[in-house]
């Protein structure tokens, strides 16, 4: 998240989105946001539900067993296709910004 | 205090043993090369048990000025120590390699199904909206969606 922060710039240069979902309330998202810094959009899936129906739910791992989401990232181009895939089988080894971007600059 | 008392290489290797354990997420997780694989970290650990075997051995000697004390002290010491290296194996080993496989999440190729979630303000946001709001005027070329565990 930071690393997104770090490098926001950069993807709106490219035409970009950088888009975080989790299953945290609107209220505690806002909350981090605002201690973090963040400035690009935060959603709020509480019940998990559009986690599940991209089956990332990692069930019962949530503090009080709920479901939350696994790490995981997708690139969506502008018609709403998937161009990019990271699913990490390691949740310390997620994908950096520069990796996205080099990507995304194959995007029309 | 006299220096000399002090057992230095227990101290330093604890001291060294809880930088092992914490280094990995404060320093190491920010680089691929010592990320993808915590032998920075294993190195740290190796250094340290050395330095907590040399520790423990001092504690045990003869020659010790409070060696009921000095016996005790040294033991905790390292059993907190290797306590310490098992968790670091357990939350890098275990707990990180738990995630379950998402076979079903959208493939490559394929389109997303849409949505509409609340943002930080309470207000619903749509996919769709997120692909075709201007980005500094110009029309987006994507999404990064960005799934996250949460803060909870």
């Amino acid at each position: 998240m930071r690393s997104i922060e770090r490098s926001l710039s950069k993807f709106n240069e490219i035409g970009i989105r950088p888009v975080a979902i989790s299953v945290d309330t609107s209220e505690d998202s806002r909350k981090l946001a605002q201690s973090q810094g963040y400035t690009f959009p935060i959603l709020s899936d509480h019940s998990a539900e559009v986690i599940r129906r991209y089956d990332l739910a990692h069930k019962g791992a949530g503090i009080n067993g709920e479901d939350i989401a696994r790490p995981a990232e997708f690139l969506i181009d502008a018609t709403g296709r998937v161009k990019w895939i990271n699913l990490t089988e390691n949740y310390w080894i997620r994908a950096t910004p520069e990796q996205v971007l080099e990507v995304a600059k194959l995007l029309k | 205090m006299n220096i000399k008392r002090l057992n230095w290489p227990l101290w330093t290797g604890f001291l060294l043993t809880l930088a092992a354990f914490l280094s990995y997420f404060f320093i190491f997780v920010l680089f691929p090369f010592t990320r993808d694989f915590p032998w920075a970290n294993l190195v740290l650990f190796v250094i340290a048990g050395v330095l907590l075997f040399m520790g423990l051995r001092r504690g045990f000697a003869s020659d010790r000025p409070h060696p009921t004390r000095s016996k005790i002290v040294s033991s905790i010491v390292s059993v907190l120590s290797v306590a310490v290296f098992a968790m670091f194996i357990f939350v890098i080993f275990v707990v990180g390699t738990s995630l379950p496989k998402s076979e079903g999440a959208p493939q490559v190729g394929q389109r997303v199904p849409d949505f509409s979630l609340p943002d930080t303000s309470g207000k619903q946001v749509s996919l769709n909206e997120l692909l075709t709001t201007p980005i500094n005027g110009s029309a987006p070329k994507g999404v990064l969606l960005v799934f996250y565990r949460g803060y909870w």
